[in-house]
């Protein structure tokens, strides 16, 4: 498996308390593939992920488990061999293009920075380099755009320079987080279609995260839904987004509005918020959001936590039975309350 | 930028001419009057017409105002001390002397005093603020802390006079501060300057130190800096290359401030150590109603100030590619 994150714990010693962000997390990407991580905000999305990439305070941060990449170890890895790894095996996009490029620089300074750090070319090579992967991404004109700086470009132009400098070194794993969220609808589109694209060509894997189940559905071929910092269902994106699970599943595609429902059927969004990291439910996090509590009982649900079963292929961590489940997504909400 | 300048130099201009009416014409509110100064104790009306028509003080203010803006363009004739060529800043009603002169001999003090302490504050601002950023909330940044903020309290008169008491006259450790030409001797320049230099840096350090440490932290946790780390720069180019930039633009404005009113005359610290600078031929202009002195002064303190302003702005494009300047 190219990346192996096995029982991920992530914790943050505050001076209100420890913040549990991400607890005993599991997942596998191969190459190749996208796995979507999806979830609210606060579920543990980025923090796992800024996990992968050793980009913690280790003084604030406790993070256990393992994190096995291409074979390798990052938990507890050097800082020296972290640095290596990052921008060149492992690169990461952000969400907001505009303040995750530097406004000092150019882009074309910023891509070549990379490369050269890396690969140990020349100037002139790492500029060449810069260049081609803007015209890789799609910029126009890249021999001219290569010293524009980043308030000189559009917003998705931007998107594709963060790109450009994430793929630079032609990295086995592309962490993209929440990608297209700052970006209008056509231009997240094109960004989406981008990735794909440069995946088909390299070969890279990628990690997806996102709250947007619709960006999920055209992208990731697995899914990972995260709520309160634990993985609550795993699958196939065809398996997760046909057949969900878990009632927290449910919730999020309930809440996402389509061009497919009636007008006059309401957006069904999930109760409740999100808990505290801090003091979480016992059992089940999702216990008092829940709306199939009852079914189970609060005894169940609280009791000892659910574990994400079965432990290959489509699982998720809930006590209710697979019949129960395949008969509950069939009724609208309203039915079993 | 070119047009920029212009135009700023332009309006500098303006706003030096619209201080020098001010202070022009607000010496005259003051009562005490120059030509009586310059008659001497025994003082009969026909002497004293006589020193004031010496002096230019018997034309209506606006017209002796005009005459000095003029001089300092074209020169200007004294009756009875011939032509003053341009730049004419007129000459000392208590000496004699022209102004010109005074300035440009005294300057060079003002000068080196300030650039020499600057050199070690910003310096030592600066690097203390980042190591206090970088160190959050552990014993070196609450020294540093708490340092600045006692450098902060201090005065210059407190810190000058007890360095003066022990390092000068009793430990031995400084020789006597005073100002020799960097021309004729500069171990000695460097010598006579070094204790002043280091108590004005002690002040003004604690500024950079706070203000750097401040932007400092939030520019470390600016999306451009994570981005930086999570492309494999190392954190010593994290820091200078990309966090350290974000941080110039506020040191920079502060800097600017400090110099343009340092070169303008650090009245107190000349004072303290007895060196003759613009502050304090400022301070001996007041004291002696010396018209065309005081004038000069506020000249260059104003003048100082709105060129720092104009420098400051300019390195604004410099530093950060989003300023357009037009």
């Amino acid at each position: 498996m190219f990346l192996e994150v096995n029982e991920l714990t992530v914790d943050f010693h505050t001076e209100d308390g420890v913040v549990h962000a991400v607890d005993r997390l599991s997942f596998q990407v191969e190459r190749g593939t996208t796995l979507g991580i999806v979830g609210e905000s606060g579920s543990g999305k980025s923090v796992t992920n800024l996990a992968v990439l050793g980009l913690h305070n280790p003084e604030t941060a406790k993070i256990s488990g393992s994190i096995a990449f291409d074979g390798q170890e990052l938990i507890g890895a050097s800082r020296s061999s972290m640095e290596k790894l990052r921008g060149d095996r492992i690169a990461m996009i952000f969400q907001d293009p505009l303040t995750s490029l530097s406004p000092f620089h150019t882009i074309g300074a910023q891509i070549a920075e990379v490369y050269r750090k890396h690969k140990g070319v020349s100037r002139s090579s790492a500029r060449d380099r810069a260049i081609e992967m803007l015209d890789r991404v799609g910029i126009p004109q890249p021999k001219l755009r290569v010293d524009d700086y980043p308030h000189q470009f559009s917003g998705g132009m931007r998107q594709r320079a963060m790109i450009a400098m994430a793929l630079v070194c032609d990295p086995g794993l592309l962490i993209a987080d929440e990608p297209t969220t700052a970006l209008d609808v056509t231009v997240q589109a094109q960004i989406l279609d981008l990735l794909s694209e440069l995946q088909e060509q390299s070969g890279t894997a990628i990690v997806l995260i996102t709250h947007d189940l619709g960006v999920v559905a055209n992208t990731a071929h697995n899914v990972l839904v995260m709520y309160a910092g634990r993985a609550v269902e795993r699958g196939t994106t065809h398996e997760v987004l046909r057949e969900p699970r878990h009632p927290y599943t449910w919730g999020l595609l309930g809440s996402m509005p389509s061009l497919r429902r009636p007008v006059d059927l309401p957006l069904a969004p999930v109760r409740g918020t999100p808990p505290s990291l801090i003091h979480l439910p016992s059992g089940c996090p999702f216990h008092p959001r829940c709306d199939y509590l009852k079914l189970l009982g609060k005894e169940v649900c609280a009791g000892d936590r659910p574990e994400l079963s079965p432990e290959h292929g489509h699982g998720d961590a809930c006590y209710l039975t697979l019949k129960q489940k395949a008969e509950l997504r069939e009724r609208p909400v309203e039915e079993t309350k | 930028m070119l047009r920029f300048l212009t135009r700023r130099v332009i309006g500098a201009a303006v706003i030096l001419v619209i201080i020098s009416g001010v202070t022009f014409f607000l010496f005259f509110v003051i009562p005490a009057d120059p030509a009586r100064l310059a008659c001497g104790k025994v003082c009969p009306p026909e002497t004293l017409a006589q020193a004031r028509h010496n002096l230019g003080l018997d034309h209506p203010v606006a017209v002796q105002f005009v005459s000095w803006l003029g001089g300092i363009f074209v020169g200007r004739d004294y009756p009875g001390l011939g032509n003053c060529p341009a730049p004419c800043l007129g000459y000392s009603f208590v000496n004699r002397a022209p102004v010109f002169e005074t300035i440009i001999d005294r300057l060079p003090v003002t000068i080196a005093l300030t650039i020499g302490a600057s050199v070690i504050f910003l310096t030592f601002g600066v690097a203390t603020g980042i190591i206090a950023a970088l160190r959050q909330g552990k014993a070196l940044d609450k020294i540093a802390s708490i340092s600045s903020l006692v450098g902060a309290s201090m005065q210059i008169y407190f810190v000058g006079t007890l360095a003066m008491y022990f390092f000068v006259y009793q430990a031995h450790i400084f020789p006597q501060p005073k100002y020799i030409p960097i021309t004729e001797d500069p171990v000695g320049w460097f010598n006579g300057l070094l204790l002043p230099w280091i108590v004005l840096a002690i002040i003004f350090t604690a500024n950079y130190t706070r203000m750097t440490r401040s932007t400092m932290v939030e520019n470390l946790s600016e999306d451009y800096v994570r981005t930086a780390r999570a492309k494999g720069m190392s954190g010593r180019s994290v820091v200078m290359r990309f966090a350290l930039r974000g941080t110039l633009t506020p040191i920079i404005t502060i800097f600017g401030v400090d110099l343009g009113q340092l070169i303008g005359g650090a009245i107190i610290t000349e004072t303290t150590f007895g060196l003759q600078g613009i502050g304090r031929l400022s301070v001996r202009a007041v004291d002696y109603s010396d018209l065309p002195t005081l004038m000069a002064t506020v000249l260059v303190a104003a003048g100082a100030i709105v060129g720092m302003n104009i420098v400051v702005d300019a390195l604004y494009a410099v530093i950060d590619p989003r300023v357009r300047l037009s």
